[in-house]
């Protein structure tokens, strides 16, 4: 099967600073791949230039075959490549169950003039915005708090609450930025349950993430980023036995470097 | 939604209607106080414009150059019906799309920015719309344009909608009734927006816009609506104040205005739809009450505003009884 995300040549450069250099990867349908890298590898450039928050200097990303690179981010998310972002990003103001039906905007059929006049259409659209809100927070385990504002919400509700917006835009594929940062032990092997379920649900999920222990539990495949340039791809086991990758978590072996 | 507080909308919806279309008509024709007509005509119009520039607050922006559309759909009307010989009542609709038509021109570019850069940038918009009208042929230079013919009859099928307003005894009474009427239709018009998916949207702007366009909201598209909308209520507000006041001057709208129609919205409360216009009849009337003060004018006037804002941060209209809120804040659980 072709795979469902193409990511070639990827660069990207800030004035002299290359943050991203020639990556390229695939990403199959239905799998967990996940992006991880030291801190300032570029993880998150990668991130931000296949959700095209941010444009390449070079390189494109193809979805369903298509070049979506250079697209506007809403126009992205509409093709259906979605990204989350970290708990810090959310409508502050707003009920969890409101920040839902929001995002569910994908899926209107009425006008925005529609809406405003209430039409027929646009009521029907609002009714089941609603029901697949519920559905969506029942789902990730957000039903108890669906009416609390959003700024009430501790840290682990806020990431699931980031997820239930990003399934509510009815994606192809989810980017996850960082699912399980700063969560203990318990939080984490929640989220990991969540982040399966969401696969479950026959979405392709591309993560880029710190946390070692949960990205090798979850990862079907691996891209590892050193400063800018990928370093290695595959499975969580060929990835733990990879030397590069060791190299460029543990650091050179004191010998190789004259110590 | 509980009909409780669905019925005592709907009345205090009627008893506004009531008091702004009978009570104080007819206050006015007792007390022969026919000045207030004018007066009031103004507080209905700033609102009109200051009830935009709330729009603009809804999406997260702060807008300092709502001067330039009252000014520029005041001169748009002033030149059809001078100039053109076209009917106040066709010119009115014509102003108001202008101002929409060059807001989408001027607010591409300019809603990129956020916070202090883009309130500085429509702030330097009243002053860019004055130095136009000064220096612009069609619009009369520092003379302006002045015996402006007041709005005719409107007539469908020879039947006297409207009658002309030369015919009224109290020309200005014609007025209030037309401004307050335009207000009530702004502010309709206003509140079913925020009460709209629509409405939804703009708060999702104003919150997170990074946010908003990963859900697939055309964040650049939704920012030009509500500016479109507010200067289209900019432009009608100014039309209607140059037929009361029968001409225009570069100066008829200034930057002072343009802060004022700001405070309104700060004063009346931004998350209220409605605070627009409360706020406008007490600045209104609060700064004229001041005029006794003299030379402190200014300083009690500054004063009393910098404590209104420390100590009612959501302005005037949060000191209303709980049970008549908007459900803004805390939507209605469901009962199911």
């Amino acid at each position: 099967m072709a795979p469902i995300l193409t990511v070639r040549d990827l660069t990207k450069r800030y004035g002299g600073l290359t943050a991203v250099s020639e990556v390229s990867f695939d990403v199959e349908a239905n799998e967990i791949l996940s992006i991880i890298g030291p801190n300032g590898a570029g993880k998150s450039t990668i991130f931000k230039l296949i959700s095209s928050f941010v444009k390449p200097t070079r390189g494109e990303v193809r979805f369903d075959g298509e070049v979506i690179s250079g697209l506007s981010p809403h126009t992205v998310a509409r093709k259906g490549v979605v990204r989350t972002f970290q708990e810090t990003t959310i409508f502050k103001g707003m009920t969890a169950r409101d920040s839902v039906i929001v995002a569910h905007h994908l899926r209107s059929r009425a006008s925005l003039a529609g809406f405003y006049f209430g039409t027929a259409t646009a009521r029907r659209d609002e009714q089941e915005f609603g029901d697949s809100a519920d559905e969506i927070l029942e789902f990730l385990g957000l039903g108890p708090v669906r009416y609390e504002l959003a700024s009430n919400l501790p840290q682990g509700h806020l990431r699931a609450l980031g997820i239930a917006v990003g399934l509510a835009a009815n994606p192809k594929i989810l980017l996850l930025d960082e699912p399980f940062a700063g969560m203990n032990a318990d939080e984490t092997a929640r989220a990991v349950e969540m982040v399966r379920a969401v696969r479950e649900r026959g979405l392709t999920l591309l993560l880029v993430e710190h946390d070692m222990a949960a990205v090798m539990k979850i990862s079907d495949r691996i891209v590892v980023i050193n400063f800018g340039v990928k370093i290695a791809e595959g499975t969580p086991a060929a990835i733990r036995a990879d030397e590069k990758v060791i190299e460029a978590y543990l650091g050179v072996e004191d010998e190789t470097i004259g110590l | 939604m509980k009909p409780a507080k669905n019925g005592l909308r709907v009345a205090a919806v009627a008893v506004f209607l009531l008091v702004v279309f009978v009570v104080v008509p007819a206050a006015i024709a007792a007390s022969g106080r026919t000045d207030l007509y004018y007066t009031l005509s103004s507080v209905a119009l700033l609102s009109i414009a200051s009830g935009g520039v709330w729009l603009t607050f809804y999406i997260g922006r702060i807008n300092i150059g709502q001067g330039a559309y009252s000014l520029v759909g005041g001169y748009v009307s002033a030149i059809l019906v001078t100039t053109y010989g076209v009917s106040f009542w066709v010119s009115l609709p014509i102003a108001g799309l202008f101002c929409a038509t060059a807001s989408v021109l001027v607010g591409l570019p300019i809603l990129r920015l956020r916070g202090v850069y883009f309130a500085m940038v429509t702030l330097i918009l009243t002053e860019v719309a004055r130095l136009a009208a000064l220096a612009l042929p069609i619009t009369g230079g520092a003379k302006g344009i002045t015996n402006i013919p007041p709005p005719g009859a409107i007539r469908i099928f020879g039947l006297t909608v409207v009658p002309a307003f030369d015919t009224f005894a109290e020309r200005n009474a014609a007025f209030y009734f037309l401004s307050v009427t335009m207000m009530v239709l702004a502010f309709a018009a206003l509140w079913r927006l925020v009460n709209s998916r629509l409405g939804r949207l703009f708060a999702a702007l104003r919150q997170n816009e990074d946010l908003a366009s990963s859900m697939g909201l055309n964040v650049p598209m939704l920012r030009v609506l509500a500016y479109a909308i507010s200067s289209f209520l900019g432009g009608v507000g100014g039309a209607i104040f140059v037929a009361i006041a029968q001409s225009i001057y570069p100066s008829s709208f200034t930057v002072n205005d343009s802060v004022n129609f700001m405070l309104n919205c700060f004063l009346g409360g931004l998350s209220y739809v409605f605070g627009p216009m409360l706020g406008t009849l007490v600045l209104y009337f609060g700064w004229d009450l001041l005029f006794q003060a003299g030379e402190y004018q200014l300083l009690i006037y500054s004063g009393v505003m910098i404590l209104l804002m420390l100590l009612l941060p959501n302005g005037l209209l949060s000191l209303r009884p709980p049970a008549i809120r908007p459900s803004l804040r805390m939507p209605a659980k469901r009962t199911s």
